[in-house]
């Protein structure tokens, strides 16, 4: 029997963590987040695990990096300030393909802004804040329950694909508190390891899965990590054709798997006139005010990324020749996806910048104002 | 006492020497020089007492040593 | 005798980057002498480096090795110890690294007293960016930075360490090879956060800026102005070699271990 359990989402985060076989968190006090770090120091050490609170987010982004490389699933989570900080070694994490998880619980910015209201103002800092071509995945929340399951899927895409994966929440999601139910079980994905003897193993192989196995520190697999470019064996490189086959892969290495990375709900899409498109905590009142304007015979649906990054094109072409509506709390950050792929002229907008979440009814009316 | 004789052997990795002249300022017996292109040259092999600090002293690693006792 | 050491090198990497003259291969083989005579298995030791000329020493290493972001090595290393304590960490960090961006993560590292191996190889300026002025440059002394000589004064980096909280210092120089040998053995022996200073010397580009003809005198510069405890400084520039300071306190990944087996027992 599944068990139902009251939560507040960054509650759900910290057991969805623990759910995954993470052992291992160091983060920084941030409002609106410092609920999963004080979870997590609560219960890992129960369960063999580690807490660290660092010095500052800097530092939490390299110690979970580093506990990550011994074989240790880990976890940290910040808000905005905190994830400017962690730009630098996030994309560190990427560039040696360490799986790990950064949680963003997204407040009012920019700078000091609005710490204890919500905002969807770091969407493209997900995408593009660190330096360099690199891939990145975001999964984005609209539900407790969605942040215990996408924690969860979280740390499995991580694994599975050597690469930190951001889960970008906003302070209402944060904080509200809902049912959760808790899955019976749950697939929980690891690294795939390598089986070669030490001396045969290449940390870095250009192999045809894109996706190089992993061995852990300490087990007899002495390999160089570096965020300097590197060839197949992990140590620096200033060749061309090695940096280019290096960073061809880096780039590239999520495209195979994008059917399994690239996760949204539809609503009524079948036959819209006008899609409209949210996520994170607006897709609740973009959901409600679809409703209402579907009870007054509006023919409007609703298209929700669970995948920010990469953006779920394929599956939002499908739904071609329509009128879009992005509705998010953000000056536009994610419409420029929208307005990509089918052009500006079809792509409506509804935003909100003062801290206050877009109700039904400001969905609802601009709806009608569109159609 | 009877010292033990011992026959020392200067080895120099060529490919890994700067040429940054440590071991030939350092060498308590002079043993060594450098030749016009600040190359090591081992003068005086049998002037060396393995006293080791060119070895130590290198950063290049590129010199070594070798010991062999009667 | 490099063969003897030999198996702690990725032999294929070498010969290194460092420039002719440059302490830092001589303070590598120095390190790796301590490794060796203490027999760690080279399995469980995991060398962390940040960002400049020393912390491309882990590459040529043939351990665990991590080469991380500029100033970061110690919360690096802090994960990695954390998360398994019984591994052998040994973070590598220039006078820039660990005293300019990383000095916040240095005095936290300190105060927490996590069981690592801090060695903080000081050759007074930025040298893989080309002569910059450094935390550790001394005072009146020239880097592309202080063209006119350094205004501010030094960090004396082992006295941080101590007042933030870690339980060994020591420090030696390239010319005092063996001493930082034996040094950094007893740094690893140190259940706590050990920091070892040691002293390079950079020709190309701190030497040359600061009137030192050739890398030898400014390894005899080392010999002569370094004195062992007991003896008195003979002047201003003279620098205290060997133990600093060592002190008992609490360990960070004990006490964590210890709190898991409390709760284990339902204490």
């Amino acid at each position: 029997m599944n068990k139902a359990r009251l939560m507040q989402g960054n509650e759900a985060v910290a057991e969805g963590a623990l759910a995954a076989g993470v052992l291992f968190y160091a983060g920084y006090p941030i409002t609106p987040s410092t609920e999963i770090a004080e979870k997590m120091a609560e219960r890992l050490p129960l369960i063999g695990g580690t807490f660290i609170q660092m010095e500052d987010e800097i530092g939490s982004m390299a110690a979970i990096i580093g506990a990550s490389l011994t074989g240790v699933k880990s976890l940290t989570a910040t808000s905005g300030p905190g994830f400017s900080l962690k730009q630098e070694n996030l994309g560190y994490a990427i560039a040696t393909e360490v799986p790990c998880v950064v949680v963003n619980v997204q407040r009012g910015g920019p700078s000091t802004g609005l710490p204890t209201s919500p905002a969807q103002a770091d969407v493209m800092q997900a995408r593009w804040g660190t330096h360099g071509d690199h891939p990145i995945i975001a999964l984005t929340p609209s539900s407790v329950q969605e942040c215990y399951e996408l924690t969860v899927k979280a740390f499995n895409m991580a694994e599975e694909f050597r690469i930190p994966v951001i889960l970008l929440m906003d302070e209402v999601i944060g904080h509200l508190r809902e049912k959760v139910v808790l899955p019976e079980e749950l697939t929980i994905v690891d690294r795939k390891r390598s089986t070669l003897p030490p001396g045969d193993y290449i940390p870095y192989e250009n192999n045809e899965s894109m996706i190089p196995a992993m061995a852990n520190f300490g087990e007899g697999y002495r390999y160089h990590v570096t965020g300097l470019t590197h060839n197949e064996k992990g140590l620096p490189t200033g060749n061309p054709e090695v940096t280019k086959k290096f960073m061809q892969r880096l780039t590239q290495k999520l495209n195979p798997y994008l059917d399994r990375i690239q996760l949204v709900e539809e609503l009524y899409l079948d036959d819209a006139e006008l899609i409209v498109i949210a996520y994170g905590c607006t897709a609740r009142s973009a959901m409600e005010g679809v409703h209402m304007a579907r009870n007054l015979g509006i023919k409007v649906g609703l298209f929700r990324p669970i995948t920010i990054w990469p953006f779920p094109q394929e599956q939002l072409e499908k739904h071609a020749d329509r009128k879009y509506l992005v509705v998010e709390m953000n000056n536009g950050q994610l419409v420029g996806e929208i307005e990509r792929i089918f052009g500006y002229k079809a792509v409506e907008r509804l935003n909100r910048i003062d801290g206050e979440l877009i109700t039904p009814k400001e969905v609802l009316d601009r709806i009608r104002e569109v159609l | 006492m009877v010292t033990a004789i011992h026959d020392t052997r200067v080895i120099v990795t060529n490919e890994w020497c700067k040429k940054c002249g440590i071991c030939i300022a350092f060498c308590p017996k002079k043993v060594l020089e450098s030749d016009e292109l600040g190359r090591v040259n081992v003068a005086k092999p049998d002037q060396c007492i393995a006293c080791r600090i060119c070895e130590r002293l290198c950063p290049d690693f590129a010199i070594n040593i070798e010991v062999t006792k009667e | 005798m490099f063969n003897d050491i030999a198996q702690y090198f990725r032999t294929e990497t070498l010969p290194h980057i460092w420039c002719p003259g440059c302490g830092i291969g001589t303070i590598t083989a120095a390190i790796i002498r301590a490794i060796k005579t203490l027999q760690l298995d080279q399995n469980k030791v995991i060398f962390v480096s940040g960002i400049g000329c020393s912390s491309r020493m882990p590459g040529y290493l043939d351990f665990n090795t991590i080469h991380t972001t500029h100033g970061r090595a110690l919360p690096f290393a802090t994960g990695i110890k954390a998360a398994r304590p019984e591994l052998d960490v040994f973070v590598v960090m220039g006078d820039g690294d660990s005293t300019a961006i990383g000095g916040n993560h240095l005095i936290h590292a300190a105060r927490r007293n996590i069981d690592l191996t801090a060695i903080v190889i000081n050759n007074s300026i930025y040298g893989m960016t080309g002569g910059q002025t450094s935390p550790l440059t001394p005072h009146e002394k020239r880097g592309t930075t202080s063209p006119f000589g350094n205004l501010e004064r030094p960090f004396q980096v082992l006295e941080v360490a101590k007042a933030a909280g870690a339980t060994y210092g020591a420090r030696a120089t390239a010319y005092h090879n063996q001493l930082l040998t034996k040094l950094v053995m007893d740094a690893y022996n140190n259940s706590g956060f050990s920091i070892v200073e040691a002293i390079s010397q950079c020709p190309v580009s701190y030497g040359r800026r600061n009137k030192f003809k050739t890398p030898a005198d400014m390894l005899l510069w080392q010999k002569e102005h370094a004195f062992k405890a007991g003896q008195q400084p003979g002047g201003e520039e003279d620098f205290q070699i060997g133990e600093i300071f060592k002190r008992q306190a609490p360990e960070y990944t004990h006490e964590y271990e210890r709190l898991r087996q409390r709760l284990r027992e339902g204490r």
